[in-house]
């Protein structure tokens, strides 16, 4: 794939938006307001970091893979996958509807490109990035694997002991992230449940830790994540802990937990996408 | 008074050895084969494969979940990951982990479970789990395989690192007889008929196939011919082989080493009920936790033994039109 521009990664991030809030509106459920506040890291990882073939593999030999942990990101995700050619982009009319590859959380037994495991109970992708990383190094693969989590997936117990192994066994071709938007369904993550000092914790557990502060500003998050890869290889796994808001990119839904969980409705749509510049066409 | 035995063993050992000495060959065999334990090496008999190929095992601590996950990783690239520990923790602490990363992502993740049962003896209820055959026949897409002595694990062991897809692999810890041939074949599914009869079927499971051989020297001597069938696969469940039994000797008993509740006795009970009724005795463990005790007195206790096996053939028989 071509390197393209800032100003183009960024109109991607735009059509993404569009395509999340369309595929939750289009059934009345789904998660849009993560994917919203991911929109320039999934651009950033697909279009510009990622060394990977849409004709998919299931194994990902002599590629980097990602792992979307926080599987209620689909829309997302789907949309990223689709515009970088795995699937057609017309398919995320199915989303979450009957017989589709679009199930309302990733899963693999639909063989939908560029899923390698089922995820949405949360807590599971950094344990299965891990087994990925480590199967590269056996076959010395130097590829990366990347895996991203939310803030609040963190309080579940086993990425704990994902963190505590990945440094134990110096898993050093891992990227990990972490969606830093301080959201949850039920409120704010330090009402939920305080996550407290994330990076001392996770330096704690023998990680490097890689703050990217604007995590919706595509220069800055293009700059954090080949500084992360940067930091690869050195005995250590990396974490990025990435700053962004929840539904960044609509301003009636942006820095709310409100939208983590809802779809707009018509109104709410129309008025959403006129913020949201169709750039590539919608689906 | 000594039982006129159908298979006799001249020794005795435990069925995680089996799966230790399988695993070891399996890896040998393939160099994708990787092990993954979670503190219990030792236990689990992978001791010699870590030896002999420290750069495919991972040790991943006490951390069952994190290792369910990272077996499934490794199937993804590639690998065929067989992820060891104390059945108990290999099941009901790890369900969703199982469930979402390994069966419903179709993954060939080999989850390897030693200290099944009663017979784990001393530990006590905390480790003997009776539910772990139930919860794993549940997931779409899983192999559940529980065989009956080292013999048949090592051979169990070395066909499911040939086989594709998720396999929950059920063995425990006691010394228990060998009595079935060092060079069987494995066949995934396939129902082992090891003793004809015609008056009743005992199908059994794990180490009770021993009993169910005891049982049916008892049965003999009483007149009453019993047929033995050793069901190593509970799912795939090879339906066929038990109707085919059942037609012939017209009533059965089950006996397995777990809870009567979701246990291999009601596999089979589904497959008679909608195909062909006829009285079904269960030997299980009947709606309760274990307790402390050496293997023996716990069967005897629990009503696992040869002689509950021989009352329940009676009870099928008569209850036989």
């Amino acid at each position: 794939m071509e390197k393209q521009s800032i100003e183009q990664l960024q109109k991607i991030c735009t059509q993404l938006r569009r395509d999340v809030l369309r595929m939750v509106h289009a059934v009345q459920s789904g998660h849009p307001g993560a994917p919203l506040g991911c929109a320039e890291f999934f651009v950033a990882l697909y279009f510009d970091q990622l060394r990977h073939d849409p004709n998919f593999k299931m194994d990902g030999k002599g590629e980097d893979v990602f792992f979307l942990s926080n599987g209620h990101l689909s829309a997302g995700w789907y949309s990223v996958l689709s515009r970088s050619g795995y699937f057609p982009v017309a398919e995320m009319k199915t989303f979450r509807k009957l017989n589709s590859r679009l199930q309302g959380h990733p899963a693999t037994h639909e063989h939908l490109p560029g899923i390698r495991v089922a995820s949405g109970s949360l807590g599971q992708g950094l344990s299965v990035a891990l087994g990925v990383a480590q199967a590269k190094k056996i076959d010395k693969d130097d590829k990366l694997v990347y895996v991203m989590m939310g803030d609040g997936e963190l309080q579940e117990g086993q990425v704990w002991e994902a963190a505590m192994y990945a440094a134990h066994h110096k898993v050093d071709n891992l990227i990990a992230t972490v969606d830093y938007n301080g959201q949850q369904i039920d409120g704010p993550t330090e009402k939920i449940m305080d996550l407290l000092n994330l990076k001392a914790k996770w330096e704690a557990f023998g990680w490097e830790v890689n703050e990217i502060k604007e995590g919706n500003d595509m220069k800055s998050v293009l700059e954090g994540l080949e500084k992360a890869k940067s930091l690869t290889g050195k005995g250590k796994p990396v974490l990025n802990l990435l700053y962004t808001e929840m539904g960044f990119g609509v301003d009636f839904m942006v820095g709310t937990h409100k939208w983590h969980g809802s779809p707009p409705n018509d109104e709410q749509l129309a008025k959403a996408l006129g913020q949201l510049e169709e750039t590539l066409g919608d689906y | 008074m000594s039982l006129d035995l159908k298979y006799t063993y001249t020794e005795k050992k435990d069925t995680r050895s089996g799966f230790g000495d399988g695993f070891l060959e399996a890896g040998r065999r393939n160099p994708n084969v990787v092990g993954l334990c979670a503190d219990l090496i030792g236990s689990l008999k992978m001791g010699d494969f870590q030896k002999e190929f420290p750069d495919r095992f991972f040790q991943t601590g006490i951390a069952e979940a994190n290792m369910i996950g990272i077996s499934a990783g490794l199937a993804i690239g590639g690998k065929i990951p067989f992820a060891g520990t104390f059945a108990n923790f290999a099941t009901g602490r790890v369900y969703d982990q199982i469930r979402q990363s390994v069966a419903y992502s179709d993954k060939n993740v080999k989850i390897c479970a030693s200290h099944a049962g009663l017979t784990l003896g001393e530990d006590g209820a905390t480790h003997q789990i009776l539910e772990d055959l139930g919860m794993m026949k549940m997931l779409p897409h899983m192999t559940v395989i529980n065989p009956c002595d080292y013999n048949q694990t090592k051979a169990a062991t070395l066909a499911i690192a040939e086989y594709e897809g998720p396999v929950y692999l059920r063995f425990g810890r006691p010394s228990w007889p060998i009595f079935t041939p060092a060079d069987q074949k494995f066949e995934i599914g396939k129902a082992w008929k090891m003793i004809d009869g015609k008056d009743v079927t005992i199908f059994a499971t794990g180490h009770l196939v021993w009993e169910a051989v005891v049982a049916e020297a008892m049965l003999r001597e009483e007149g009453i011919y019993a047929e033995v069938i050793n069901i190593h696969t509970i799912k795939p469940l090879d339906t066929e082989a038990i109707l085919e039994s059942v037609k012939k000797t017209g009533c059965a008993v089950s006996a397995e080493e777990h809870q009567i509740n979701g246990g291999l006795g009601d596999s089979i009970a589904n497959t008679l009920i909608r195909h062909h009724p006829a009285p079904l005795e269960y030997v299980g463990v009947n709606d309760s936790f274990g307790e402390s005790g050496t293997p023996t007195q716990l069967l005897e206790k629990y009503g696992l033994n040869a002689e509950n096996i021989v009352k329940a053939a009676k009870r099928a028989l008569a209850r036989k039109k």
